[in-house]
């Protein structure tokens, strides 16, 4: 069998999903964003929600994620994205709100609005990216950053003593009434970008389903500002990431 | 498969994902871009899991199977 007999669109098993833009995104190679981006575009079509979809991009690399994903789209203040998923959601109450996050603009800027938007069960769902760092700013240390770990203002590592300890964000929001499933997923095996697309997909039901909030936390790597190239990225995520934000549900009502 | 090489940064995470070493990474050859974007350099090895396809995060790889039922 020749190459153009396998080549023929009766074959295909996996697709560019229609709902990503030509545009090349700006991320660098090897970006979690880009793979979070692909799954949400997959799901708003196989879920055939896309004409009533609202999404929230923050401050931080996903800042031009409407740039990138053909659906509706708001540019919140830096933090401010589950507040404006709030007023969106209330007022156009039979549309699909999610914000998509990063842990400087959720648990460190954000963590007020984050937090009381959870603790009032707003019908959106969330979606957090964590890298353990800033990102688009030169990789300074974020709220999420692990002890120990090298980061252009933690140039010896980050000490409890100087700075604090990491802070588990997802751990407090799963104490709230208002969440009705909370999660951490990875997406650095195709396993994994598996578990995570069901997650979602199952946070985006629950928004529909008026169940309450839905926070899904993507443990990611930033391959830039670990200073590593993505595959080792990756292999050190699974080594360190994973002990202080480990894996699975931990709310699903 | 197919691989948009235009669109591909060469970030390698394609080549560590596929489970039968079909991928690898231009040695020499860059895109546009300037990256060394993967290609297909056993693809007789591929068994269309789609690995690859699915662990992209610039959604450069479309993936198609046939089964072969032995007619």
């Amino acid at each position: 069998m020749t190459r153009e007999e396998i080549i023929r669109p009766e074959n295909k098993v996996y697709a560019r999903p229609e709902l990503l833009t030509d545009n090349v995104t700006h991320y660098c190679p090897g970006c979690s964003h880009g793979v979070v981006h692909k799954i949400i575009a997959e799901l708003l079509a196989e879920m055939n929600v896309a004409d009533k979809t609202i999404g929230i991009a923050p401050v931080g690399c996903a800042v031009f994620a409407y740039n990138y994903i053909d659906v509706d789209w708001i540019e919140a203040a830096h933090g401010r994205a589950p507040a404006v998923a709030t007023a969106a959601s209330r007022l156009n109450p039979d549309s699909l709100v999610f914000t998509y996050q990063g842990d400087g603009d959720l648990s460190a800027i954000g963590t007020a609005e984050t937090i009381h938007a959870c603790n009032r069960g707003e019908n959106i769902a969330i979606i957090f990216i964590n890298n353990a760092i800033y990102g688009m700013t030169g990789g300074q240390m974020a709220p999420t950053t692990l002890l120990g770990m090298k980061t252009a203002t933690t140039p010896y590592g980050r000490t409890a003593e100087l700075n604090g300890y990491p802070l588990a964000i997802t751990n407090l929001l799963a104490q709230l009434d208002g969440t009705c499933y909370v999660t951490r997923q990875a997406v650095h095996t195709a396993a994994a970008v598996r578990k995570t697309k069901a997650a979602i997909k199952k946070a985006f039901q629950n928004s529909m389903a008026k169940k309450g909030t839905s926070v899904i936390e993507i443990v990611s790597t930033c391959n830039s500002g670990w200073k590593m190239t993505p595959a080792q990225s990756n292999d050190w995520m699974a080594e360190h990431m994973f002990e202080k934000y480990p894996l699975g549900d931990l709310k699903n009502e | 498969m197919t691989i948009d090489g235009q669109r591909c940064k060469g970030c390698d995470l394609c080549v560590v994902a596929c489970p039968t070493d079909v991928l690898l990474l231009q040695p020499k050859e860059v895109n546009d871009r300037g990256y060394h974007y993967a290609f297909a350099a056993n693809p007789e090895a591929c068994i269309g899991c789609a690995a690859c396809a699915t662990v992209c995060p610039d959604a450069c790889i479309e993936v198609y199977r046939v089964v072969d039922r032995g007619e």
